[in-house]
Order: structure tokens, then sequence, then C-alpha cells
């Protein structure tokens, strides 16, 4: 039975703003919003009243001023001349290096030891769990602040490897050098350079972008796109005629062909560590900050990584691997085609927090004294300056930035391996 | 019609397995030694082990434990005919400092009142962990004890967190009266307003006056002297407790229909689970003050409790988040249909619920805040990392470095392996008849 009657035409009475349902919610919002509203106001009057007390006008000036302090490990030219500004870009450069560099190790040493976990080999299994309840139980920068006193502590001076009969020598061939001082790696140089492209003029973000790096950049990307075409064109012979050319060599030689002929034409070489008086001198030098950074980060997100690759494994039902067995597929490739590609619907969502985690967490760098963007516009500028409000307020938006692209990204990527479904 | 020359009248008996099959022999063959492969990861791990624990063990058996100071230690070592730099642990550095990374600054003769505010802590947390062995009247000294712990640790007079646990009595009765003569919502309004008003203004002249009547207190203890992991606990357990309801809250404006209260929600939350906790630190120690009314200056262990409180609460309300959305869609309506309200819905139905599935969601956010109190040191409060450095500090100490921090990270993993086998149990127990 429906029976439509129109509403009773109400008056509006001030009592319904509460007692009914229609208008209670607006109500609350409104309450809400004011109350907030009252809560920024009273903290911005604060702030105003406290910072005109300690004559520090809000003014992000200082920026432009010198910084006049030594950032030893960085990817772009920077001296002591240069201002606050540059310092903070050197410094988030160093934090997206680490961050990077982490998140792809910590990946690959994840998925490694996740598979390991679940090996059928006893012993295998048992040292990954180790690892794994080992990492994830101690607070990282215990990790990072361990993993620096190994490097320092344990690690041969430069000074051992001089004299007739070095106490130690250097690895692979006389290139790498791993001292406590860091590590030297040979570095890449070009002798028919092609030169760099400087970007914005003189100013604190000028920036070199290295035309030798772009062109091998675009040979290679020219080499990726052939070897594909050439793997297209192999699956549609396959399917016309059922025979797959052998293919393999084209698909190598159309890669490493031209790049082989590029690095001969910029005249690539390796520029060697050497030692040279107390200390190291050519090839790279990665600090010792950097390294145990980097390391305690990969180690610490490993172990997350690894229980997420193993709960996303086991999230598969047993019968998808029977029928991959049953078609006769052996176990290594049972994992590689059947099971990782659904397991990775169900890992990739948590790994993006752990990468999020990963990057927050490498504002520990300041720890181990690794110039990142909170050691340098959170560090010392902050401590030079006295400007506290501008630096944590402004440090705090960059870490909320590169979160936010960071995830955006990755949620992007989650988007186009997701399921299809209807 | 030929004669069958032979049938069995009888079963043959059965026949061991072969020993390759069964026992450590046939353990081993199908866990160790299955293929090339495994065999050659099976060697190589025992190898791996063998070397670690042969550089280890002699390492940690060192008899060092009397030792004075870093130099006698490689005395007694060099005595024993062990030389060199790893020769063996310095472990007088334990001996004599466990106190203090465990304590640290605390009056000695107090000891006990951490002690006691720990032990009790378990008490009241029981009821909530072991709910089927526990009587649930305990729950009555449960919401008792956050007004209990500070008072135990930083001592004072009594009446401190009487008068805070007067403003929730308050609030609740103003809540109650206006409840009933008039709606909900200004109940909530009126009652939350009338115990920040006791908390702002009342309760200083209440402490006072009942002072002067009765003063009843212990030695109050200031900040600057908490340290080791009495601080980490410290610091976890307040966020925790204090996060709970914060974040209970966020959830729920979260998932509300409410538009703005929503973005007001997701707002903090993501901003909060954006930023790294240091940067929450450094607000903690230079910028917090810069945010109240000036001449507002609290100690920095109250400024990092608050940061570490809201940062815990972000991640709190997510959790809760997920518990809320892990009920069915049947359990709301349900109560709706039931025509319970908001409240009486959450109160009676969802909460209960929503909270139980989340207990180890929460267990390990604790577990991560507990682990990220280290931060602290960063910011110069002296938990256990920031203790190792002031040791080494030490004339008779400097140097020492493994063991110092192979103690600390072995008592961090303790309590956190612990907990985190406790959320798989509850795990595991929650899990029945979900599936």
């Amino acid at each position: 039975m429906t029976t439509l009657t129109d509403p009773p035409k109400e008056q509006f009475r001030l009592s319904m703003l509460l007692y009914d349902t229609r208008y209670r919610s607006a109500t609350i919002q409104v309450i809400a919003l004011i109350g907030f509203m009252l809560l920024a106001a009273w903290i911005i009057s604060n702030t105003m009243q406290n910072l005109a007390a300690l004559g520090k006008p809000v003014e992000f000036g200082f920026f432009a001023e010198p910084a006049s302090y030594d950032i030893n490990q960085r990817l772009i030219d920077y001296t002591s001349r240069d201002t606050h500004l540059r310092a903070a870009f050197v410094g988030l450069l160093n934090t997206l290096v680490v961050a990077v560099l982490g998140c792809v190790t910590a990946t690959i040493l994840g998925v490694v030891i996740g598979v390991a976990r679940l090996s059928h080999n006893w012993i295998v299994a048992r040292i990954m769990t180790v690892y794994v309840e080992m990492f994830r139980n101690v607070p990282v920068l215990l990790w990072i602040v361990f993993i620096m006193a190994i490097l320092i502590e344990t690690l041969p001076a430069p000074r051992a490897f001089r004299g007739e009969n070095p106490e130690a020598s250097m690895m692979l061939g006389d290139t790498v050098a791993i001292t406590n001082r860091g590590v030297y790696i040979p570095e890449p140089l070009f002798s028919n350079t092609l030169g760099d492209i400087h970007l914005f003029g003189d100013s604190s973000l000028r920036f070199n972008v290295s035309l030798d790096l772009m062109a091998i950049l675009v040979v290679l990307g020219i080499g990726i796109w052939v070897s594909r075409w050439i793997k297209r064109r192999a699956d549609r012979i396959q399917e016309q005629t059922g025979d797959r050319p052998v293919t393999w060599w084209q698909r190598t030689a159309v890669i490493v062909v031209p790049m082989a002929i590029l690095l001969y034409l910029l005249g690539f070489h390796l520029g060697y560590p050497e030692l040279k008086g107390f200390n190291f001198k050519g090839g790279t030098h990665l600090r010792n900050s950097l390294i145990a950074l980097w390391l305690a980060l990969s180690l610490y997100t490993a172990a997350f990584i690894a229980e997420i690759v193993r709960a996303g494994i086991l999230a598969i039902p047993k019968g998808q691997t029977e029928a991959a067995a049953a078609l006769g597929l052996r176990p290594r490739r049972i994992m590689r085609l059947v099971i990782l590609p659904q397991a990775l619907r169900v890992i990739i969502p948590p790994l993006i927090s752990n990468y999020l985690n990963l990057t927050k967490n490498s504002s520990l760098a300041i720890a181990v004294g690794y110039m990142d963007i909170t050691g340098t516009l959170g560090g010392i500028t902050m401590n030079q300056t006295g400007r506290e409000l501008e630096c944590v307020l402004l440090l705090m938006l960059v870490y909320l930035s590169i979160s936010l692209l960071i995830s955006a990204i990755m949620n992007w990527y989650n988007e186009s391996v997701k399921l299809k479904e209807r | 019609m030929s004669d069958i020359g032979f049938v069995r009248t009888e079963m043959l008996p059965e026949q061991a397995p072969p020993a390759s099959e069964v026992g450590i022999i046939g353990w081993m063959r199908h866990n160790l030694f299955d293929g090339w492969f495994n065999s050659a990861l099976t060697l190589l791990s025992v190898y791996f082990v063998y070397k670690v624990l042969a550089a280890l063990v002699p390492w940690i058996l060192s008899p060092t434990w009397d030792a004075g100071s870093l130099a006698e230690c490689r005395e007694i070592l060099a005595g024993l005919g062990r030389e060199g730099h790893y020769a063996g642990a310095c472990w007088g550095v334990i001996n004599e400092r466990w106190i203090q990374l465990i304590f640290g600054f605390y009056p000695a003769e107090l000891y006990w009142r951490p002690i006691a505010a720990f032990i009790l802590l378990g008490v009241a947390l029981a009821p909530v962990l072991f709910s089927d062995k526990v009587p649930a009247k305990l729950l009555v000294f449960s919401a008792l004890y956050p007004f209990i712990f500070p008072w135990l640790l930083w001592g004072g007079t009594i009446w401190g967190p009487i008068s805070a646990l007067l403003g929730f009595v308050i609030g609740w009765l103003v809540y109650s009266a206006v409840d009933k003569a008039m709606s909900n919502l200004v109940g909530i309004i009126a009652g939350t307003l009338a115990a920040v008003i006791w908390w702002l203004v009342l309760s200083g002249y209440f402490v006072g006056a009942m002072d002067t009547i009765a003063a009843i207190g212990i030695e109050p203890v200031e900040s600057r002297k908490f340290g080791g992991f009495m601080l980490s606990i410290t610091i976890g357990v307040v966020a925790i407790a204090c996060s709970l309801p914060l974040g209970i809250v966020l959830a729920l404006g979260r998932q509300s229909d409410l538009m703005i209260v929503k973005y007001l929600c997701v707002g903090f939350i993501e901003f909060i689970r954006g930023v790294p906790l240091i940067t929450l630190l450094f607000v903690a120690s230079t910028l917090l003050n810069i945010f109240l009314p000036p001449g507002t200056d609290f100690d920095i262990i109250l400024r990092v409790l608050i940061m570490v409180t809201l940062f815990a609460s972000a991640y709190m309300a997510e959790v809760i988040r997920g518990g809320l959305a892990a009920l069915p869609r049947g359990q709301y309506e349900g109560a709706d249909s039931l025509g319970l309200n908001y409240w009486q819905s959450q109160r009676l139905i969802i909460m209960p619920q929503a909270l139980k599935i989340s207990i180890p969601g929460i267990v390990s956010t604790f577990i991560g805040v507990f682990k990220d109190t280290t931060l602290v040191s960063i910011i110069g409060l002296l938990d256990p990392l920031g203790l190792s450095n002031a040791i080494r500090a030490d004339a008779n100490w400097n140097g020492i470095v493994w063991e110092l921090y192979g103690f600390i990270a072995l008592l961090f993993f303790a309590f956190c392996f612990g907990m985190s086998r406790y959320s798989m149990y509850l795990e595991r127990k929650l899990h029945t008849g979900h599936r």
C-alpha cells in the first residue's frame, strides 16, 4: 500500500536546526567549520604575537643569503658561497637519490627474501625468517647508526692501502676501493663529450643536464623500442605459422650495437680511483653516510616487503599452482608466469605505503650526517638563520609533496596492472 | 583345465619404507638436498651460519662482566691470550649502566614508581587484551589507569589527576542533563565546553584549594630526568592511549556523510601521514611554544608527547577505518532498523565489533610508534640511543660501540617481537568464523 501525501508545509523554526535531521547535518558542519576556523585563527594570532615579540616576522628573504656551510655528498655543483635555497635544492636531490636507491634495492631484496621464506629448503626458510624478524623488530634509526658504526669501525682506513705490502687492497681489479671514509667506484668519463645544457642560468636552481647522458638514454630507448617491435613481429609469425623465429640475437644486437658505437664515438672510459697522499682521488666517492643510510633503509624495508610478498603469494589459491603444474610447467615458471602476476595485485598497494615509509624514514639521514633536505633546510639552515617556522613548514611541505607524488605515481601503476573486471 | 599352481592365502607383511625416505635422512632429502640447486643453497647457508656464529659466539662469550672500563676489559682479554680489536665484548659497560639505560636519570630511590606504573599497566590492559580470561569488572581500573599513570611517573599532588578526572565527570554530567532536557547534539557541545572550561579555568583553583586543605602527594620528578627505555615506553603508551579516542573520532569523521567534517578529517590524516615524524618532532622542539599564547612554556617531553600523539592518531584513524570498513553493511543497517541514533548505534553495535577487528592493527601501530620513539634522541632527549652517546662520552667507556647497540637492539627486539606474536595470536583467534 502506498499513499503519497505531500508533507505538510511547515514553518521553519529555529529548533529544527537541532531536531530535524534535514538541517541538523548542516548545523553540525557549520559548528565544526567555525570551531576549526577559531582554532586556526587562535594559533595564527598566537604565532604572530610570539614572532613579533621575538622580532622575527615571517619572510623568506633568508633563502637568498649565502649558506656558508659545506655539503660533501652532492649531485650538482655547490659551494659554501651559494644560497640557502641552493643548499635546500641539493638536499632535496640527496633525499630523492637515497629514496630511489633504497626503494630499488629494498624491492629486489624483499622479493628474493619473501620468496625464499616460502622455500621448501628448511634452512633457507629459517634464515630468512630470522632476517625478517631481526630487522622488523628493531628501530630503523638503530640500524642506521649501527651500520654506520660497522662502516667506520671495521673497514680499512685509506692509509692501509699504502706501502709495499698494504693491509688492504682494492677490489675488482683495482677499480673499487672500500675504505672507512666511504666507497670509491669508477666514474664514467667521455673524452669527446657533447657538453652540458645549463638550465636556469645563474640562479640558485641552476641545473646542468649532460648531453652525453641524454644521447645514451635516447639510443637506449630506441633500442628497446626496436627490440619490442621484433618481439611483436615474432609473436605475429608464431600465431600465423606456429613457428617462432629465433630472435634473441637480433633483440640483443639492436640494443647493444648502437650503444657500443655511441659510447665509442663519445670516447667513453672509466676514471678509476687512485690513492694519492692520504686519500683516494678520482672516481665517484660514495660517503659512508650515504651508504649506511641506503643499506639500513633497504635492509629494514626489505623485511617488510618480504612479508608483503609472502602474504601476496600465499593469498593465491593452491589450485592455481596445481593447475599450472598439471599443464606441465616447471616450479620456477609457475612462480614467474602464474603466481607472481596474480600476487602482484595483492602486493602493490601495501608496497606503495612501504615506499612512502622509506622516503619518510630517509629523513633520519640527520643521525649520520648525510645532507638530505632535513639536514640542510631543517638542520643547518634552520639553526643558522633561526627561521624555525619557515624552515619546518617548508620541510613538511616538501615531504608532503614527495609523498603525494609517489602515491599518485604508484596508484596510477596499480590501476594499470589491476585485474580488469566488469 | 589347468591347475592353479599357487594362491596366496595371507597378506604379505607391510615392508618398512626405504631408509632414504623416512626418519632424519628422509627429512633431509626432502627438505635440504632435493635437487642440485637446493643442495648448493643448503651448503651455502650452513657455511654462512657457521661463519656468523664463529665470529659472534666467541665475541659474546667474553668474561668481562665485572670490568670497570674499556682498558680493563682489554687487559682481561689480553690475559686470556685474546688480542686484537674484536677479541671479545666488553660487558662491563652493560653491567655498570643497564639501570641507566632503563630508567635514565630517574632518582634511584623512586624506581619503584615506574616499576609499579608498568606493572599496573599490565593489570589495566589485561581485561582488554585477554578478554576471555580476565573478569570484565577490571575495566573500571583500566578507565582510572590513565590518571594513575602520569601521577606515578611525574609525582606531585594527587589533586592534579583527580581534577583531570573530575573534568570528565563534569562533562558527562552536563552532557546527560542537557541531553535529557534538550537534544543530543547540544548535549555533546555543552558537555565538551563544560569539561574544557573546568580544565582550563577552574581546575587550577580547585587543585590549589585542595592542596591547602589536604596536601596529599608524592615527590615530583622533573621531566628532564626521564630517559632510557622508561621514556620510550612512556611516550609509546601515552601516545597510543591518547591517540585511540582521537583516532576513533577521526575515523568516524572520515567515514561520515558530513562533507566539511569529512574533509577536515581527511586533510588532517593525510597531512600527518605524509610528513616524517622527525618534522613533527622539530615542531615539538621549536614551534609548539610559538603556536601557543605568549608566555606558555611547558617542558619538552610534554610537547613531544603531544606531537607523537597527533602522529599516532592519524595512523590509528586509518586502522580503525579499516575495522569499520570490514564490518558487513548489514550491521549498520540493522542498527538503523532498530531505531538507534548515530551515537547509540556506534556505541552499542559498530564500535565494539570494529575495535575488536582492529586490535591487531592497533598493536602493530603501537609497535611502530614504540620503535619510532628512538627518534626523540635526534632532538636531544635521552632515550636509549641518546643515552648510548652520553655513555660513550664517559672516559671509561670511550670507544664502546657494539655492546651498547646490541643491548638496546635486544631489548627493543624482545618488546616488539613479543607484541607482534601477541597480535598474530589475536589475528588467529579473531579469524575463526570469518571464513
